[in-house]
This record gives structure tokens, C-alpha cells and sequence, in this order.
């Protein structure tokens, strides 16, 4: 039973800010293990999706639900505040702009949260530390401030502190956006490994090329709708819509 | 300049300004609490509470700390508030600076980039949680260092509290220039008096910064 239920679903998603309506009517089932990039030119909702998923962005309408529990309760105040703090414990994200804070080390940027939230002892929040860095290969650099890091290492910090929370599902927003081009490599080295582990992941990116190697589905939105959707063979190798292809034709060309 | 004068009025000087201290003290800790509350209303979910945190910074930053001053030690008595000249002004003062340091709080806490607000929501920290953890430690210094600029202009402000009696630096000073009929001197050794008081005071903010620094923490 548990392993049919789709680890994300998302019915008929539709946000508006005032009168512009920025997704029109989403559907998405992401199955455990999955991992679904979603594409599109900016502006065309494909952010704003991601960060409803964890309610980041309110939604105006529809359904999201993680692993069998609908996220959007329609709770208030303080029920609210307890029930989205937990299902949030159980989704990591990861920011374009890494969102790391300044004022802890990366050992604390990394622990506070299991001890903050899961009780977890300092010991053990440490190890778990450890373990993460050695994960994204920065073993030693626990004592830095964030300052101290390159982008890519920061971002590297960032995935560490969202696996931390032994999350169900990853998030992925533009990950890679704002690095270095040299740099990009080692934050897609460190996501492809968790595909590799079956981490389930909902990534919005720019970068065609990684989108097709780690994929098992990919959704190309546009003005706030799923144009076209598939296996990345189908939508970024052999896409049928002409908006698709458009936008391919100029990712591909840069 | 008459140094034996100098020598004769400091201290009278001297004791004066302790009285300025002591109001700027007491007039700041008010002001804190009061500007914590407004804070707090301010940030609230419940909507009146925001509007009244409004409604309060923008009365008394739009009327005269002195109408304020007036207002409460002369009007007071006909509301059956019948406060010494000292209760009177430090409570005015308090609640009137409290305004001006809410407003410095607000932006300092504004000023952190929202992107740490989500990180932390994102892990699943509650509003106040992010707001314990993350925000206010990032906050902080920028919080210290308008607290302080406040602080030094309630110093000075103090000076107004001597229109309703209180025998602080500047009314001490008009006292000695009746019996010395010596005005410039006893006015230069006043505001030297409250140079001294500004000095320390922006020492302490200082001290306080530095130990908020993160540049000034040991690179591990």
C-alpha cells in the first residue's frame, strides 16, 4: 500500500497574486525514490511551484500532500504553525542563494536543527555533522564560519544542512544558479549522489544537461502551466510542443 | 576663564550631572521594555495589535518631547496622576524614547535578508524559534548600535526636564549662573559635563558591538 502512495502529489495547484495568476492549475505525483526536474523560462512559475510544495508561497487553491498527509491543512494560527513546522522537518530545501546563516559555523549551521527540533544530543547532532561533510566532501571545514567558504562549498554546506533533518523528500531551487561555472560541478556531483541513494527530488534548474542525466521525469512549465511533460528522452530530446522547443533551442545554444 | 570658579562650582557640577545620569538610565531601561512591546505588537498576528504599535510611534514621533513632558506632569493632576517632577520625566522621556528604539529595532530586524527566515522555516523552526535563533543574533548588532544613538540623544534630552524642576545638569547650571554671574563658565563645564556622560555611553555601545562581531571571532 505505502509504496503505491506517491511520496509528493500535487492537485490542481493555482496561485495568484492579486489578479495575476501565476500557476494555473498544477498536477504532479512524484513516487518515492523519483526524481523530477522542472524547467521553464523564468517568470514561468516554475519556483513558485517548488517553494508551495513546503509552503514557502501560499497557495490559492488545490492540494499538496506529502507521503499520505495533506500539507495544506486548512488549520489556523498555532495548529497551523505545529502541523507545517513537522512536515517541514520532513522536506529539505536548497536556496539559489544558499540562505546558509552567517552568524553559526558550519557544524552548527548543520547541527542546530537536529538539536533544536529533534532532540537530538550535541553529540550526536555532531557526528551526524561529520558524516554529512565527509558526504558532500568537506571533511575538516566544520569550524568555519560561512564567509570563509567558496559558493560551491557553501552550497555543499547548505544540501548537509537540509539532509541533517533526515528528510523524506529534497527541494531543490536553482541550486547551482548562482555559482561560479567551475563550480557548479561539485554541488551537481553531490545531488547526483543522492540520486544515486534514491533521495526523492524535486529540482528546478537551468541547466538542461544535468536535468536530462538525473531525471526520471521532467516538467517543462510556462506561464503557469505544464506544457509538456515525461521522460527528459521525451520532453528535452524529442519534445512535441513548439514552446518546448523554442525554449530548448535557446538553453541548448548558450 | 576663572579656574578658581571652575574649581568652586564642580561639585555642584559633579552632582548634577549623577541626577542626568541617573534619568538617562532609568529613562532608558523604560524605553526598552517599551520598545520590546512595541516590537512585539508590531510583529503580532493579530491585526489591532499592529495598529495600535502603529498608531502609538507615530503620536509621539509627531508631537514635541516637551508637549509630551507638559502634557503628563501639568495635565496629569486633573487625571489624578499626580507625579514628582522626576517620576513624571522619566516616565514621559521612557516612553518616548521607547518609540524612536522600537523603530531602530523594527529596521535592524528588517534588515536581515528574508532568504535566512526561509532556511530556517524551511528546517521547520517556528516563528519565534527563527526569530530566537536566526534573526534577532543577526539583528543584534545593528539593534546595539541605533539603541545607542537613542540613548545619547535621551541624554541630551534630559536637559528638558528642568522646565518642570528636576535639579539635573542644565537647571544646575542656570542655578550657578544666578549666584556667579558667570555664564560662560559655568555652561562650558556643563556641557563638558554631558560630553563626559555621551563619551561613556558610546564606549559602552561600543564594547557591546564588538562583542556581537562576527569578523572580530576567532576563525576556527
Amino acid at each position: 500500500m505505502s509504496t503505491q502512495r506517491p511520496m509528493v502529489e500535487l492537485r490542481n495547484i493555482r496561485k495568484s497574486y492579486g489578479t495575476l495568476e501565476v500557476l494555473k492549475g498544477i498536477d504532479l505525483s512524484v513516487e518515492r525514490g523519483r526524481i523530477v526536474s522542472i524547467i521553464g523560462p523564468s517568470g514561468s512559475g516554475k519556483s513558485t511551484l517548488l517553494r508551495s510544495v513546503n509552503m514557502l508561497e501560499e497557495v490559492s487553491a488545490g492540494e499538496i500532500w506529502l507521503d499520505g498527509t495533506q500539507v495544506n491543512q486548512p488549520l489556523s494560527g498555532r495548529a497551523f504553525e505545529r502541523h507545517i513546522n513537522g512536515i517541514r522537518q520532513a522536506m529539505g530545501m536548497v536556496f539559489q542563494q544558499f540562505n546558509l546563516f552567517p552568524h553559526l559555523t558550519v557544524h552548527q549551521n548543520i547541527m542546530i536543527g537536529p538539536m533544536r527540533l529533534k532532540g537530538l544530543s550535541k553529540d550526536a547532532a555532531r557526528q551526524r555533522a561529520d558524516e554529512l561533510l565527509a558526504k558532500v566532501g568537506l571533511t575538516g571545514k566544520g569550524g568555519s564560519y560561512p564567509n570563509r567558504l567558496s559558493g560551491g562549498q557553501k552550497q555543499r554546506v547548505a544540501i548537509a544542512r537540509a539532509l541533517a533533518m533526515q528528510p523524506k523528500v529534497m527541494l531543490f531551487d536553482e541550486a547551482t544558479s548562482a555559482l561560479d561555472p567551475e563550480l557548479v560541478d561539485e554541488v551537481n556531483l553531490v545531488m547526483k549522489q543522492l540520486a544515486g541513494e534514491h533521495m526523492t527530488m524535486l529540482i528546478v534548474t537551468h541547466e538542461m544537461r544535468f536535468a536530462a542525466e538525473v531525471s526520471d521525469h521532467v516538467l517543462f512549465m510556462d506561464g503557469g502551466v505544464v506544457v509538456e511533460q515525461g521522460t527528459p528522452d521525451r520532453v528535452l530530446a524529442n519534445p512535441t510542443e513548439d514552446r518546448t522547443r523554442a525554449f530548448l533551442r535557446k538553453h541548448l545554444s548558450n | 576663564m576663572d579656574l578658581e570658579l571652575l574649581a568652586r562650582i564642580a561639585p555642584f557640577i559633579a552632582e548634577a550631572a549623577l541626577v542626568t545620569l541617573e534619568l538617562t538610565v532609568v529613562s532608558a531601561v523604560i524605553g526598552l521594555v517599551v520598545s520590546a512591546l512595541v516590537v512585539l505588537a508590531r510583529f503580532s498576528r493579530l491585526a489591532p495589535l499592529r495598529w495600535a504599535a502603529v498608531a502609538y510611534v507615530s503620536v509621539i514621533r509627531g508631537t514635541p518631547l516637551l508637549v509630551q513632558l507638559f502634557l503628563v506632569f501639568f495635565g496629569g493632576p486633573q487625571l489624578g496622576l499626580d507625579l514628582s517632577p522626576f517620576t513624571a520625566g522619566v516616565l514621559t522621556m521612557g516612553f518616548n524614547i521607547g518609540a524612536y528604539m522600537s523603530e531602530g529595532i523594527r529596521g535592524a530586524i528588517l534588515s536581515v535578508e528574508r532568504g535566512q527566515s526561509e532556511a530556517a522555516r524551511s528546517l521547520g523552526f517556528g516563528r519565534l524559534d527563527t526569530m530566537r535563533y536566526f534573526i534577532l543574533p543577526q539583528a543584534a548588532p545593528l539593534m546595539v548600535r541605533s539603541l545607542g544613538v537613542n540613548t545619547i540623544i535621551l541624554s541630551k534630552g534630559t536637559a528638558l526636564v528642568s522646565t518642570v524642576g528636576v535639579v539635573e545638569l542644565t537647571y544646575s547650571a542656570q542655578r550657578l549662573v544666578t549666584s556667579t554671574y558667570k555664564p560662560f563658565e559655568v555652561f562650558a563645564m556643563a556641557g563638558a559635563a554631558y560630553i563626559l556622560i555621551i563619551g561613556i555611553i558610546s564606549l559602552i555601545v561600543r564594547m557591546v558591538e564588538a562583542s556581537f562581531d562576527p569578523s572580530r571571532r576567532a576563525p576556527a
